[in-house]
């Protein structure tokens, strides 16, 4: 008699998860299983555990699982992870099958306004997570996540990637640090994640190495399409080395800043007003433009605090950031307003663009508005503006 | 076992309960009864005392006097929710009388009232006929109670004591400030509650009627929503109510930001459909989604510069905001949720008591109801016919009453803002566990995966076309649910064993409750 193995959340009362403990033995598969909707999905649950064991190549041992109403992509992950903790030797999967609303693209030069967080773990966030409209969603694998729980969550995050509607948003996902980080892409590269987050990068070595890993699991797998990178910097050294960062690989699109780590990294306390990282930001900001890369600012974390959300996006806008983390789907509509330009703005630039427009037609080499000579970088900014007021 | 029947909405129910033979559901607006309405015994003002001096000296002392007896109906109004103080009391002494075999026709039942449980038990009480919710829910979903439970709505209620379906023996009514008379109101005193407007029919069409009170003011006491000439006794005692347990969790805002979602595409909706004009009315009920929905239609209603006419409540802080913020003339209301509803009432003049008469009643010449442009509503499972369910889990056990629910049905436009799923069990289903609201007075669901507008509608279907807001089929909603759970539930194993009905509001039988397989 071995001893048994556990996966899944602790507490007393979960909700759409669910805790599976098997105990290798030589007697033949059996499942013990309580659940709150046995009545309803009991025959459904049992049917799925023995096929994920079929997969897999279990054939004896016993399951108890306590189920909480998780649904399908949740319990096959947490069976298979658990067969994994008992028998690392496996080397099949048990993919759920991948859905065709996970098969969309991304673009290099989408919005990121904003990208909203869900702990890898917590599959009941993520199922909506879509319906608000994020520009991004990023499945964390690293901080919101605890070490003990790590190894299981990347089944989640994988069958999460393969099964759930994100509904148009980037599918992004954190990666923990260093070789934890290099094994979380396994499982996500090969299931069509747009976009890595790479936590704490402090020199171009370290993008570097994910970039090539990525690169031979995509071949491995088939993958043709690049994985995006957003390095974050939150270190003193990392935002002292933020151009060499920026410019590491191809396949960066952003750079992205953390302020908890950063404050605490320089030995400051983070205040609301944010003079502590003044220089990081702007550090950060000119790197991204040098580059020609988006610069992300970091989250704001007083969900209850609307105004001052809406005040922080505003001097991240002054700033040059294009984009804010959020944790909370409620934060999404007040970054999206603040980072759309203003009436003014927008009717300037309708103007530039048709004087750029008419000037082209004509041929002529210069434009102008009214006395006002404009320069290509003006059109640029104006073309970007009506972009992001939804005029393109 | 009593013979069973199909009605017209394809249910099988039972054609006799606890002894008394009964309609089945005939189909919606078809059932007009004809006859007299029922009324209380004639009393002459000669036995009642000349100086208005009804007060006796305990509520054991009232209950004698009344003359409570073996298998006799009590009632009581659920104002205090789950803060009422008397009726424990009440079947306590009772049980001290040696009593037995009673029936408990309250208006709505609470967790507070757990300990009928050992009542039933001993044989106090046989039965329970109104709305059952926590421990009494659970314990008659095993069919623990001698007698099959009836749940009615708030109008059923009302309907079934005016054509005498229910005769109630003794009415007990708690009252946050009475006279020695027996006039009583619900807005004032230490216990207040708001209003006692469901314990009108009990004061107007019971044998025997004792009002109970903490706060005994001299003669008048005004305003009097009861009126002491309905009354038999008056019995003051230190406590009748806790109002702070007024406040129950379902009267709290949501946080969930999914339910936010669905609020806030609900007020979109009925902008969109052009419900929101100058002058018109709503009702949203309790419930977190409810109420942020009259939040979100509020912002719409400032920034349009529009006013309504009337809200219907359950009132809550944000509707006492809307009267206050003048976003309203009047609140008519029919029970206070929180103190804030209560002190608007007590305080504003266009915050109006109301009883289920004017709102609900099948036998009245008319109802508020159906005079409101639009009215949102919440529920456990919806099918792709727009049937749906308020009482029962979809496995099968007893959930919570109905409330003024199939009332509301009747306004213009019905909304029902729910959730697609509930962990992993799906909202919309083949066919509803328990039918409570026929699909043809359902006119829209909002999901966070989409609205979908009844096909009967083809009104609001065309008013928005194009709206740009996420309109689809019912079908396409419920075939993406069952992708993301894995395929439709198994249904559950139930008995052939009735352990109880649902009435629809003209007293028929529209569904039964079966007890589920042990």
């Amino acid at each position: 008699m071995s001893s048994p193995f556990i996966v899944g959340p602790k507490g007393d009362k979960p909700r759409s998860d669910l805790r599976v403990t098997y105990t290798p033995n030589s007697s033949n598969l059996h499942i013990n299983l309580t659940s709150k909707v046995e009545t309803l999905f009991g025959e459904s649950i049992n049917a799925q555990v023995r096929d994920v064991c079929n997969q897999l190549g279990i054939k004896t041992g016993t399951f108890d699982i306590e189920d909480f109403g998780a649904l399908p992509f949740i319990i096959s992950a947490r069976v298979e992870a658990v067969i994994k903790k008992a028998h690392p030797e496996i080397q099949k999967d048990a993919l759920p099958v991948m859905k065709d609303f996970c098969m969309y693209s991304s673009s290099r030069n989408r919005f990121r306004r904003s990208r909203l967080y869900l702990p890898g773990n917590q599959a009941k966030l993520m199922v909506n997570a879509g319906i608000h409209k994020p520009d991004g969603l990023i499945l964390d694998l690293e901080d919101s996540v605890s070490p003990a729980e790590k190894k299981d969550t990347r089944y989640i995050v994988r069958n999460a990637l393969r099964t759930l509607d994100f509904m148009g948003a980037e599918r992004m996902v954190r990666i923990n640090q260093g070789e934890y980080g290099l094994l979380d892409l396994d499982f996500i590269v090969p299931h069509n994640v747009h976009l890595v987050l790479i936590p704490k990068v402090e020199s171009a070595d370290q993008v570097l190495v994910i970039d090539g890993r990525i690169k031979e699991i995509s071949k491995a797998c088939g993958r043709k399409e690049p994985v995006y990178l957003m390095p974050i910097l939150e270190s003193g050294r990392g935002i002292l080395k933020a151009l060499e960062i920026a410019e590491a690989s191809e396949n960066n699109i952003a750079l992205a800043i953390g302020l908890e780590d950063y404050t605490a990294d320089i030995g400051v306390q983070r205040t609301l007003e944010g003079h502590e990282s003044f220089f990081a930001r702007g550090m950060l900001v000119n790197a991204a433009k040098t580059a020609n890369l988006q610069a992300i600012d970091t989250v704001f974390s007083d969900v209850a605090n609307e105004e001052g959300l809406r005040a922080s996006v505003r001097e991240a806008k002054s700033l040059g950031f294009d984009g804010k983390g959020c944790i909370h789907p409620r934060q999404i509509n007040p970054i999206h307003e603040e980072f759309a330009p203003s009436k003014d703005d927008v009717d300037k630039a309708l103007l530039i663009v048709e004087a750029y427009n008419e000037a082209e037609a004509k041929g002529l080499g210069v434009v102008s508005l009214g006395s006002k000579m404009i320069d290509p970088p003006v059109v640029k900014r104006a073309l970007q503006t009506l972009k992001m007021a939804g005029k393109v | 076992m009593a013979k069973m029947v199909k009605n017209a909405a394809g249910r099988i129910v039972p054609v006799e309960i606890n002894g008394k033979s009964q309609t089945p559901y005939q189909g919606v607006g078809k059932y007009i009864p004809t006859g007299m309405k029922a009324a209380p015994p004639i009393r002459s003002c000669a036995d009642y005392p000349m100086d208005g001096n009804k007060i006796v000296g305990s509520l054991q002392e009232a209950l004698e006097k009344a003359g409570l007896k073996d298998g006799m109906t009590v009632s009581n109004h659920h104002h205090f929710r789950n803060g009422d103080l008397i009726m424990n009391q009440v079947f306590d002494i009772a049980s001290e009388m040696g009593v037995k075999g009673l029936r408990w026709f309250p208006s709505a039942a609470f967790p507070c009232h757990e300990p009928l449980i050992e009542h039933i038990k001993n044989g106090v009480v046989d039965w329970i006929e109104g709305s059952l919710n926590g421990p009494l829910g659970d314990f008659a979903s095993k069919g623990g109670m001698r007698g099959t439970g009836v749940l009615r709505s708030h109008g059923g209620r009302w309907q079934a004591i005016q054509d005498g379906e229910v005769h109630i023996d003794v009415a007990i009514i708690a009252a946050p400030t009475a006279d020695e008379f027996g006039n009583a109101t619900g807005d004032r005193g230490p216990s207040a509650c708001g209003l006692l407007g469901f314990g009108l029919a009990d004061s107007m069409y019971a044998d025997k009627v004792i009002v109970v009170t903490d706060n005994l003011v001299p003669f008048p006491c005004i305003p009097w929503q009861i009126q002491g000439q309905n009354v038999d006794y008056v019995v003051a005692l230190d406590k009748v109510g806790e109002p702070e347990k007024i406040v129950s969790g379902t009267t709290q805002l949501t946080k969930s930001p999914d339910r936010l979602y669905i609020a806030e595409l609900t007020a979109k909706f009925v902008k969109a459909a052009g419900i929101l004009k100058e002058g018109f009315s709503f009702q949203a009920g309790a419930g977190g989604t409810a109420l942020a929905f009259a939040l979100y239609l509020k912002e719409f209603m400032i920034e349009a510069g529009i006013k309504a006419r009337f809200i219907r409540g359950g009132s809550t802080k944000y509707l006492v905001e809307m009267l206050e913020e003048g976003l309203t003339d009047y609140i008519l209301d029919g029970q206070t949720f929180d103190l804030d509803g209560v002190r608007s009432m007590r305080e504003n003049s266009g915050h109006i008591n109301t009883s289920p008469f004017t709102s609900y009643n099948w036998h009245g010449k008319g109802n508020f109801a159906s005079m409101l442009d639009v009215v949102v509503l919440g529920a456990t499972e919806v099918d792709i016919n727009f049937n749906a369910n308020v009482v029962t889990h979809s496995d099968g056990r007893m959930l919570h009453g109905i409330g003024g629910w199939q009332n509301c049905l009747f306004s213009k436009c019905t909304i029902l803002p729910i959730p697609a799923f509930r962990d992993r069990i799906p909202v919309i289903v083949d066919e509803v566990t328990t039918l409570v609201g026929p699909g043809e007075l359902i006119d829209v669901i909002v999901t966070e995966r989409g609205i979908a507008i009844n096909p009967k509608r083809t009104d609001l279907i065309e008013a928005t076309k194009d709206c740009g807001l996420p309109i689809r089929t019912i079908e396409e909603l419920k075939a993406e649910i069952d992708d993301l759970i894995g395929g439709p539930p198994t249904k559950p194993k139930l008995t052939d064993e009735v352990i109880s009905v649902v009435k629809w509001v003209d007293g028929t039988v529209i569904d039964s409750i079966f007890r589920i397989e042990r």
